[in-house]
């Protein structure tokens, strides 16, 4: 039995329809992202998957129990670890990690093994208040809280938004250890690139999945034939390329622009020749294989 | 827009240090940033971004150090200072509760523009921008994207000579995200120098120069190629990681 199964989920705020027929489900031991920008559901999702939130249609299911009916069991299996920091600031490193063990009915002790890695980094700093850590540390004891009665389905709402390229990094390979001791991982992020750590993707925008699949999958579907180009210029690059006949999308990829036309058209020399009659100097013209980024504005546009 | 040695500075900072306590949260800054250029300034959380940011601002006097920002001193001629400059963050930009019109007129209006103007340059944001159908909707209830692009026509309605961005595209959708940066290169095209930081490495590699600090410290300047010729890294992220990775919490 798969660890989550959702089926046709919809739920409404006043204003805005927040989730529309959501299915999908989650292998037990999988590492599952939910990749989207901010606004596309997924911490709505996320708080009915954790009981939190009541859906308008649809059933839920999380270890085969009912999110509505079996709420409380549920909350036994499960950790949590909300987008916003949300322990207590003013209980120390160690009182927080106390506080949660104990409601749980467990010990630091019992399930230490489990949170060691990620506590380690943070245990010198034990008597500091929650509070007054650092970004990154703060990340650490959330996901550490988390884990303190050693649940088999871990929620991880954007655990990296607003964390620099090496605590992503580091944040990553600690989910990857913990997905060897079994538990079932699903995080959601706006980072694209974050998108080919997981086991499987599901790309959500403006309350719809788009695509649920392995990221190697995801990338054999983009369908149009993609260029990478550069100039000594980006901002005309761009601008230019946009302009240029048969043409489908040009987006900025660092110093490159991707630009990709529909079948049959698109070809290097007669790129090449426009870009010089515009001007260009430095030109390349390479042809480029999709990555997640690209294949989500397919999908989005 | 781009690095040109020659042109004028109009940002320079000479052994900056800001210490909290026994704390150094900017240990001797040293850097310039020329008249149009885009600035990435990098750096891991906690490596006093923010700090040298406020600083920059005209919000927070250093411990030490000799600095001037859009030809005006930082220790006397704050005021100018912020009158000169733009500013805008992913955390706070605009008024939920105020409409698009609002914000405009609000932000506007502070810095001193006179009513007739700040018609025109309203109604010109709303045609550039294409949100004419929300000029008196109320910011909560537009789109995150509508939001980024219009919190940075409004940062810069004052045509000023620097405008700081701090990670102003966080959480925005990809396509928004570079909508978002057209309009950076715009500005930047228009002569105003633009100041921003980022967590996305893509986004290093379309400002003209990037600093990286690392502890309080500018560990790396240069243009992105060069950055990474000189660290033998294939992007800015390799080279982001290669800097900031021994760091100590």
């Amino acid at each position: 039995m798969p660890a989550i199964i959702v089926e046709h989920i919809a739920k409404h705020f006043a204003r805005v329809k927040a989730l529309n027929d959501i299915s999908f489900s989650v292998e037990k031991g999988e590492l599952f992202g939910f990749i989207g920008p901010d606004g596309a559901g997924k911490t709505t999702l996320f708080r009915i998957l954790t009981t939190l939130l009541i859906p308008d249609e649809g059933k839920a299911l999380v270890n085969g129990l009912d999110v509505v009916k079996d709420f409380r069991k549920i909350r036994q299996d499960i950790g949590y670890m909300p987008g916003r920091f949300s322990l207590y600031t003013d209980l120390s490193v160690e009182e927080n990690l106390n506080f949660y063990a104990t409601v749980f009915g467990t010990t630091v002790a019992e399930n230490y093994e489990l949170i060691r890695d990620i506590y380690i980094q943070i245990e010198p700093f034990k008597k500091r208040k929650a509070g007054k850590l650092s970004g990154g540390m703060k990340q650490k004891l959330a996901l550490s809280c988390a884990l303190i009665h050693k649940p088999s389905v871990l929620i991880l709402d954007e655990p990296t938004t607003g964390v620099d390229a090496v605590s992503r990094l580091e944040f990553w390979e600690m989910l990857k250890r913990l997905q060897k001791s079994g538990i079932t991982i699903v995080v959601a992020t706006p980072y694209m690139d974050e998108a080919s750590l997981c086991d499987r993707v599901a790309l959500i925008q403006a309350g719809k999945l788009m695509t649920i699949s392995t990221p190697s999958e995801v990338i054999k579907t983009y369908p149009w034939k993609l260029f990478s180009i550069k100039s000594d210029d980006i901002f005309s690059l761009l601008n230019d390329l946009r302009a240029y006949p048969g043409m489908h999308t040009v987006f900025a990829f660092g110093q490159a622009a991707h630009v990709s036309f529909k079948e049959g058209l698109g070809d290097e020399e007669s790129m090449k020749k426009y870009l010089q009659g515009k001007g260009h100097s430095g030109i390349t013209i390479s042809p480029a294989v999709a990555n997640i980024e690209d294949c989500f504005m397919e999908l989005m546009i | 827009m781009s690095y040109r040695p020659e042109a004028e500075n109009i940002i320079i900072v000479k052994d900056l240090v800001k210490k909290f306590g026994s704390f150094t949260a900017n240990d001797h800054l040293n850097f310039e940033v020329k008249k149009g250029e885009i600035f990435g300034f990098l750096g891991a959380n906690g490596a006093g971004k923010t700090t040298a940011i406020r600083i920059l601002c005209g919000l927070s006097y250093p411990t030490s150090g000799k600095l001037n920002v859009g030809g005006f001193d930082i220790y006397n001629e704050r005021e100018k200072i912020k009158r000169n400059i733009g500013y805008m963050s992913q955390k706070f930009s605009l008024y939920d509760d105020l409409t698009v019109f609002e914000n405009i007129r609000f932000y506007a209006g502070i810095y001193g523009l006179r009513k007739k103007v700040i018609d025109k340059r309203a109604a010109d944001l709303m045609h550039k921008l294409d949100m004419k159908e929300a000029r008196d909707k109320l910011i909560r209830d537009i789109p995150l994207g509508w939001k980024q692009k219009l919190a940075f026509s409004v940062a810069i309605i004052h045509d000023p000579k620097i405008v700081f961005l701090d990670e102003p595209t966080g959480g925005v959708d990809p396509v928004t995200r570079r909508q978002f940066w057209d309009m950076i290169f715009e500005a930047s095209r228009k002569g105003i120098t633009v100041f921003v930081t980022t967590h996305y490495m893509d986004e290093a590699e379309y400002c003209d120069r990037v600093s990286i600090m690392v502890d309080g410290k500018i560990a790396a300047l240069d243009t992105p190629d060069n950055l990474k010729k000189h660290y033998g890294a294939g992007s800015m992220n390799e080279v982001f990681l290669k800097l900031a990775r021994v760091k100590v919490e």
